[in-house]
């Protein structure tokens, strides 16, 4: 086996973040007062993890405004659940409204955080995030296009590499695009990574890992500003 | 004056043709009109075009008609990971599917409430939405043209109606329910409750009457996810 591939062999066998320290290290870009909308699979997981002191508004695409934690068993009522069908509960001061005016919210540019999965970004922050290329079945899009077009700001949440090893962040996207130029950071189990029009820019690192190991499992150039800080997870 | 309330949901839906397009509100397992659906099923009717979020929950919601062959076109968003019998058909090309994104679909449902002829956006430029649309720069920013989307019927669910048709929803159960009422030309309500004209404060009216035509009491039904 050539050195080179053995190198990354070992690379890819190095300790990265869980989805959990995904979302936990997400939670952090949350500022308090907020109004927010958490997609399907990683940001789903950050409800759980906000810092006791701030207050966030979380919004649901079907009409909620204020959603609180999942509903407890006894506690569940069919006519409450997020977007992902789960009975959910409500903070003090929430708000119900149609399906119409849940998106107004989103692409009218009136949340002020949105967080998303990803399948592909690419260099320029355009997000693909809905249909694998030959998967089985219909696909669906949801709400992602609407609310990727209009959030102030987007965040993605994903790892840094599919499961084959082949980067995420890319040059150019591959799979079917979401939207264009809309993503602002990509949070992933090695970096923090910001899309900037000077290109991307490495932010913070997990631990243990340099940011020329991150550069070379990532598809598209990465820039650095000095050193770059390690991920500290509270 | 004419009479909304019908006794049983066969009469409330008799008047629904073969090939008709039809709203279907719901979002999630709540809102949907499970009782309506239910008695299209019974009624048999085919060729139906159907515009909902999703495409049914195993049996639930729209399932049985896609298990029944009794819906030949879908206008939706997401059709989720429970629609076996739909995924069925399209798979077997018995069913065509037009996805639209959520938000815009329900846009395209006001439009044709609000008679308006269209509307530009930002939201899907770039992909496989765009495609065969005309795209221009708005603003500075590109964007593609949406029409309208029409229907014969809307079959919603709704909490409390009054006599004249009123509505209230509860909690999330609102959803999709209030814009596919105001954009279909015959909406058919079925609700938990009848409450006397009257009862329901005119501040609390989510839906005026002027934009249902058929209602029907039914208990709710809801599907597990």
């Amino acid at each position: 086996m050539p050195a080179e591939t053995v190198q990354e062999k070992a690379l890819l066998e190095k300790p990265r973040l869980t989805r959990e320290q995904i979302a936990q290290l997400a939670a952090l870009e949350l500022p308090d007062g907020a109004y927010v909308n958490l997609g399907w699979g990683i940001p789903n997981l950050i409800a759980n993890y906000l810092p006791k002191e701030i207050t966030v508004y979380f919004h649901s695409e079907n009409g909620i405004l204020g959603m609180g934690r999942r509903a407890r068993p006894g506690e569940e009522d069919y006519d409450l659940v997020d977007a992902m069908k789960v009975p959910v509960t409500l903070i003090p001061g929430a708000s119900f409204f149609n399906q119409a005016d849940a998106h107004l919210m989103t692409r009218g540019g009136h949340l002020d955080v949105a967080v998303l999965g990803g399948f592909q970004v690419s260099e320029k922050g355009d997000l693909a995030n809905w249909k694998i290329p030959g998967a089985k079945g219909s696909g669906g899009i949801g709400g992602a296009m609407d609310i990727s077009a209009g959030a102030k700001k987007l965040i993605v949440c994903m790892e840094h590499i599919t499961k084959d090893g082949a980067p995420k962040i890319v040059k150019n996207c591959t799979y079917p695009l979401t939207c264009l130029e809309c993503v602002n950071t990509v949070v992933t189990d090695l970096a923090v990574v910001d899309v900037t029009p000077e290109g991307l820019v490495l932010r913070e690192i997990a631990p243990g890992w340099t940011p020329d190991e991150v550069q070379r499992l990532t598809g598209a150039p990465l820039k650095t500003k000095g050193r770059v800080p390690e991920i500290h997870l509270p | 004056m004419k009479k909304k309330v019908y006794s049983s949901l066969d009469e409330a839906v008799a008047v629904v043709p073969d090939g008709a397009r039809i709203m279907f509100g719901g979002f999630g397992g709540a809102g949907f009109p499970n009782n309506l659906i239910q008695a299209l099923v019974r009624k048999g009717v085919k060729n139906i075009t159907a515009i909902s979020n999703n495409c049914g929950t195993r049996d639930g919601e729209l399932g049985l008609m896609f298990k029944n062959n009794q819906i030949k076109h879908v206008i939706a968003s997401f059709p989720g990971p429970h629609a076996n019998h739909f995924q069925e058909r399209f798979a077997a090309k018995e069913v065509t599917l037009d996805l639209v994104p959520q938000g815009i679909l329900c846009e395209r449902m006001r439009a044709a409430a609000a008679g308006l002829q269209g509307f530009y956006t930002t939201v899907g430029v770039g992909t496989e939405v765009a495609e065969g649309k005309e795209e221009r720069v708005l603003e500075g920013k590109r964007c593609i043209l949406e029409m309208p989307i029409h229907a014969d019927f809307a079959f919603i669910k709704a909490h409390k109606a009054d006599g004249l048709g009123n509505l209230t929803y509860r909690l999330a159960a609102r959803n999709f329910n209030p814009i596919m009422a105001m954009a279909a030309k015959t909406t058919i309500a079925e609700v938990e409750e009848l409450v006397p004209v009257g009862s329901i404060e005119p501040e609390q009216v989510m839906t005026p009457a002027i934009f249902v035509h058929r209602i029907v009491q039914a208990k709710g039904l809801h599907y597990a996810g």
